[in-house]
């Protein structure tokens, strides 16, 4: 009696926590509500699972309850019962899966309008690259990183010479303007991660990795890194801007003049 | 990871297979009494000894098969340069053939009782596969002349570690082999080391076999073969 | 509580191991130390199991206690809650779940559950369990270690693994760590062999696969996977461990560590990562499938009914175990790996997610209709659905590709696995203990003791866990030393984070009150008899308790009837032994 009440207890009470707690995921400022209505609907479907079946369990619990004399039915299995319940699982996997597979292939196409931008993670700090007024970045090289070019970028490439670099700072970005990131880092494993972004993705040293989303509000948000990359993991912290398209323009013609000057005598 | 996909697709048809012949669809409520598909052992230690066997090959299986994935993912990456392959490995590999042979041999001349036969083939079988190991660190010692080191670049790396890792399988089975040795000079009888002989020999074989798919690979023969195994995946 | 009289079991010949062909201990060291009887190995490999979970209870506490009040406990800094993180994890997934399960159940269940005097190869068996004791030496001894443990997560993830801002990457935590791990398997592969062997060899008489408990199905199944699986951990610790001492570059591409160019090139840090989910998710399936069946036949036993679909059981335990090798990459879908793979490892994770839930349905249909008594054993049963039914479902969030991407990597993940993987089997393992127990003593556990003990566990990891998967959801990350200031984190969360740890410690305080009734009730329990649950299956049988080395007296048992026969309409009792000849049986009649 009191372990199907219990039960019960459990199967409203995780319910009802889950309507009334405060604990919810921080307002989206991405195009990805997509993802938020896939983890909605995921929790609607598993949800009534577990109530269905913890509600049914309790039931059986007190109702088949021993008492003298009972005795338990024998049924070895009932094909109809199990094959209906398979379809019918089947059915609710697809319900989630068919959704969930639709908005990552939107989520790995990444709109041809799109700016690419540049992410670079190291221990323990976040840099950024933007491309100067030609639209581009540059080529780099691991193997190029020194004190006086950190980014490891190819001197050689005209395209990084007007490359925006934004140090341990801030990443700014504009409103409504889809971007492309193209991630990388230079010693471990990090992740990009902005909960308000809703997306995420390791930065993997030797190679390029990418995640594309469009901001669709301004404020400031931070950047979290959220791939465990040695003791300093939980300080690696970062933030992203964005701003409306006018005032950040305004400033990526400030930062392009400066960076043009830092690498210009380089270059020759 | 095709390899080892492969590998295990293998192992899973065989599994399949051997599950359909267990009554698995069978409704066991329904049946009562000694039931009658239950064959008989006769000799429980050997079939024991060989199934044991039979079940660590596939693990030995699995763990080249995953070198292998791991090899075949490593080498598209653009630092890889292949390692010439030192000529001693083709002798190696003959002495290895020579010792399989030659289990072989000891194998049915243990079934035949014939004690002279038995021993010789166990003798040739140990000298060739010690010969064989000898060769191994003969191409070592010949590459690290070369300039091919561990650490310079990772197709030397997986070459040592291929070749070290199935000599160490071998030397294994030479402290096996050893021991059934030991048995015959002491005496006893063919009959009773026909267990020993015949697992001997089918790990044998299955190193060899180990053997010439690392050659082929290390030989970049395999190459075409592995390049189809990562198309199924990517 | 009617003890089965041998008399039942019908003048079959032994069928088997001749019992002059078991080597027979003479001294108290082989006797209890170096013993090749299996079940003295198996109680062995269990209490050296749990002390390892003991030791990572500790650890839990220690990282509770930095995440509940960050900065009042100042011993616990940056360096040692990594390592304890680290620590925490290996062993309980590897060294607690994994040798408790297949070491422990396993050499214990399967020789008496098959019908076989012991192990097909006993003195391998021996040797495995001393091959595992020294692992876990090697692991406790990086404690000892300059530098300390490893810090670099259970997942070793190469580059940061081996680099020094790492604890451990540059000192003997990695090395100690990779070396445990590679003697461990070597270990656990002799064990496996085992295993394997004696459900395939060492039947007793009649004992045909489809007659065997799920308990010997799951193990038998987790040990197979465990064996095909384990090899790919080994091979990635070999190439780290090359990486790490022999400056080789297998997973490491050109790298600037804190300003310095290392000597390293072209190596790819994906390529650990699929190695070792290789091997982590069937991990998950080898921990959890030996739990499926133990539980099914928990609930089985204590509400006095068949399992529900039996045959269903046994192919979904297949089914799941053929499919947990074609899912590892969902572990991967933020890695940076090729984003096409997040299709194909979706949707087969989502097709596992049938058979799973097939598995449930089939317990709780046992229930229906049953005769429940809630005896400790099955309470921990039942506790166990509803944590693996949540800790299921929410894996289907984190399986299904695009909906993992904002929770990976998130206290939703911890929160996932750990009612998934740490407090399911767990509850399983407890049950398990009380079931048996009277078999392996010959004295029943103390029920009032047991009973705290299931209630504080049960309800305190669910409060624990579940308002966990919220901070995940919040966005709170895993694996931080501590949250500190985040803007879209609310203060109520460092409430929840502290009520948490609380919690915790009460959980952790109570396992003592378990371990003080092992102990307690060795002397003093109440004495059980043979079979004290009125069980079908063979281990309770036997014709002494607890069984000696041979298990069988005399003669090997023959096997007559499957596992289930629990309430048959017309039988004299609500179970008939698997070794019980009889004619009398409802169910169908038909013979053969």
């Amino acid at each position: 009696m009191a372990v199907a009440l219990i039960l019960v207890v459990i199967a409203l009470g995780s319910v009802v926590f889950h309507l009334l707690s405060p604990w919810w995921w921080t307002p989206i400022a991405s195009n990805w509500s997509y993802i938020d209505t896939t983890i909605v609907i995921t929790f609607w479907i598993t949800g009534a699972v577990f109530v269905a079946i913890i509600l049914f369990m309790a039931y059986c619990i007190y109702r088949f309850r021993h008492q003298p004399g009972r005795q338990a039915h024998y049924e070895p299995e009932s094909k109809r019962l199990e094959l209906w319940l398979t379809v019918v699982t089947g059915v609710g996997v697809a319900a989630m899966l068919a959704p969930g597979l639709f908005v990552w292939r939107q989520f790995i196409t990444v709109p041809q309008d799109a700016t690419d931008i540049e992410i670079l993670g190291q221990q323990w700090q976040w840099s950024f690259r933007l491309p100067g007024p030609d639209g581009k970045l540059g080529i780099t090289d691991t193997r190029l990183v020194s004190p006086d070019n950190p980014l490891g970028i190819s001197k050689e490439d005209p395209n990084g010479q007007d490359d925006v670099i934004v140090e341990g700072g801030e990443l700014r970005l504009p409103v409504d303007k889809p971007v492309k990131a193209l991630l990388r880092s230079v010693d471990v494993i990090h992740n990009f991660y902005v909960p308000e972004m809703r997306a995420k993705m390791d930065l993997v040293p030797g190679q390029v990795s990418y995640i594309w989303f469009t901001p669709t509000r301004t404020g400031t948000f931070e950047i979290l890194c959220a791939e465990l990359c040695g003791v300093g993991h939980p300080q690696m912290r970062g933030s992203v801007v964005v701003q409306e398209q006018s005032e950040y323009q305004a400033w990526l013609e400030g930062q392009a003049s400066r960076s043009f000057a830092r690498l210009a005598p380089a270059a020759q | 990871m095709g390899s080892i996909l492969v590998f295990l697709t293998g192992l899973l048809i065989v599994a399949i297979w051997w599950l359909s012949r267990q009554g698995v669809l069978s409704k066991p409520w329904l049946e009562q009494g000694v039931a009658v598909d239950f064959t008989e052992k006769s000799d429980l230690s050997s079939s024991a000894a060989r199934t044991g066997l039979a079940v660590f090959l596939a693990v030995v299986g699995s763990l080249f098969a995953l070198f292998l994935s791991a090899y075949a993912l490593r080498m598209q990456l653009p630092d890889w340069r292949d390692v010439p392959l030192p000529a001693i490995l083709w002798l190696n590999t003959g002495m290895l053939i020579l010792s399989s042979v030659a289990l072989q041999g000891a194998r049915k001349a243990a079934r035949e009782g014939e004690e002279d036969a038995l021993k010789l083939g166990l003798l040739a079988a140990g000298v060739t596969a010690l010969a064989f190991l000898s060769g191994q660190l003969l191409a070592w010692r010949q590459l690290n002349a070369e300039g091919y080191l561990l650490a310079s670049n990772s197709a030397n790396a997986f070459f040592y570690v291929l070749t070290g890792i199935h000599g160490l399988h071998l030397l294994g089975g030479l402290i096996a082999l050893g021991r059934t040795i030991l048995r015959a000079w002491r005496g006893t009888t063919p009959e009773r080391l026909q267990i020993s002989v015949g697992l001997c020999a089918t790990y044998w074989h299955f190193m060899l076999l180990v053997w010439l798919v690392l050659l082929s690979v290390l030989a970049g023969w395999a190459g075409n073969v592995i390049d189809i195994c990562r198309q199924i995946l990517s | 509580m009617t003890d089965v009289p041998l008399g039942h079991v019908g003048p079959a010949p032994a069928a088997d191991v001749e019992d002059v062909e078991l080597y027979h201990p003479h001294s108290w060291i082989t006797k209890y130390v170096f013993s090749q009887d299996a079940k003295v190995i198996a109680i062995q490999y269990s209490l050296t199991a749990l002390s390892v979970g003991l030791i990572a209870l500790v650890l839990s506490w220690l990282m509770r206690l930095q995440l509940g009040f960050p900065g009042v406990f100042t011993f616990i800094d940056a360096n040692a809650y990594y390592q304890f993180i680290t620590m925490h994890g290996m062993m309980m997934v590897v060294y607690v779940l994994t040798a408790l399960f297949l070491g422990g159940f396993g050499n214990y269940l399967i020789p008496l559950m098959v019908g076989a005097r012991d192990m097909v190869f006993p003195y391998v068996n021996m040797l495995s369990f001393w091959i595992y004791f020294l692992a876990v030496l090697i692991l406790v001894a990086s404690f000892f270690a300059p530098g300390g443990p490893t810090g670099a997560g259970w997942t070793l993830y190469p580059p940061q693994a081996i680099l020094s801002g790492t604890p451990g990457g540059q000192d003997w935590g990695i090395i100690l760590m990779l070396v445990s791990l590679m003697v461990f398997i070597i270990g656990f592969t002799m064990g496996g062999l085992n295993y394997v062997v004696t459900v395939l060899q060492g039947r007793a008489r009649g004992m045909t696969l489809m007659r065997m408990p799920l308990t010997v199905w799951g193990i038998f199944t987790a040990s197979f996977m465990a064996l095909l699986a384990f090899p790919a951990l080994f091979v990635g610790a070999v190439m780290m461990l090359f990486d790490r001492a022999l400056g080789t570059s297998f997973f490491m591409p050109a790298i600037v560590e804190m300003g310095q160019t290392l000597d390293r090139n072209g190596g790819s840090p994906l390529l650990f990562q699929h190695l070792f989910w290789f091997f982590g998710h069937p991990e998950v399936y080898i921990v959890a499938l030996p739990a499926f069946g133990i539980v099914s036949d928990l609930i089985s036993t204590h509400a006095r009914r068949n399992i529900f679909g039996y045959r269903m059981m046994v192919w979904a335990l297949l089914a799941i175990g053929a499919l947990s090798f074609v899912v590892w990459a969902h572990h991967m879908y933020v890695s940076g790996m090729n984003p096409y793979f997040g299709f194909f490892f979706a949707t087969t994770t989502l097709i596992i997610a049938i058979p799973t839930a097939i598995k449930v349905y089939n317990w709780v249909l046992t229930l229906w209709r049953g005769d429940i008594h809630l005896n400790v054993p099955m309470l921990f049963a039942l506790a166990f659905i509803v944590t693996f039914l949540n800790g299921g479902l929410t894996g289907l969030f984190l399986g299904n590709v695009v909906v993992d991407v904002p929770l990976s990597d998130t206290m939703f993940v911890v929160a996932h696995f750990h009612m998934v993987m740490g407090v399911a089997p767990i509850l399983v393992i407890f049950g398990a203990i009380y079931h048996w127990y009277p078999k392996v003593t010959g004295r029943m556990l103390d029920d009032t003791l047991g009973k705290i003990h299931f209630w504080v566990t049960f309800l305190g990891a669910y409060l624990i866990f579940f308002p966990m998967h919220y901070l995940g959801l919040m966005g709170v990350p895993r694996r931080y030393y501590e949250i500190g200031e985040m803007s879209f984190v609310p203060l109520s969360a460092h409430t929840l984070n502290a009520f948490i740890t609380i919690v915790a410690l009460i959980v952790g305080a109570v396992q003592l009150l378990f371990v003080f009734n092992l102990f307690w009730s060795l002397r003093h329990g109440r004495a059980s008899g043979g079979n004290p649950w009125r069980a079908t299956t063979l281990e309770w049988q036997t014709p002494e308790t607890p069984p000696p080395h041979g298990n069988w007296g005399k003669e090997v048992p023959t096997v007559y009837r499957w596992a289930y026969d629990y309430s048959v309409p017309g039988a004299a009792e609500d179970y008939i032994p698997q070794n019980q000849p009889g004619t009398q049986s409802s169910a169908g009649m038909s013979h053969g």
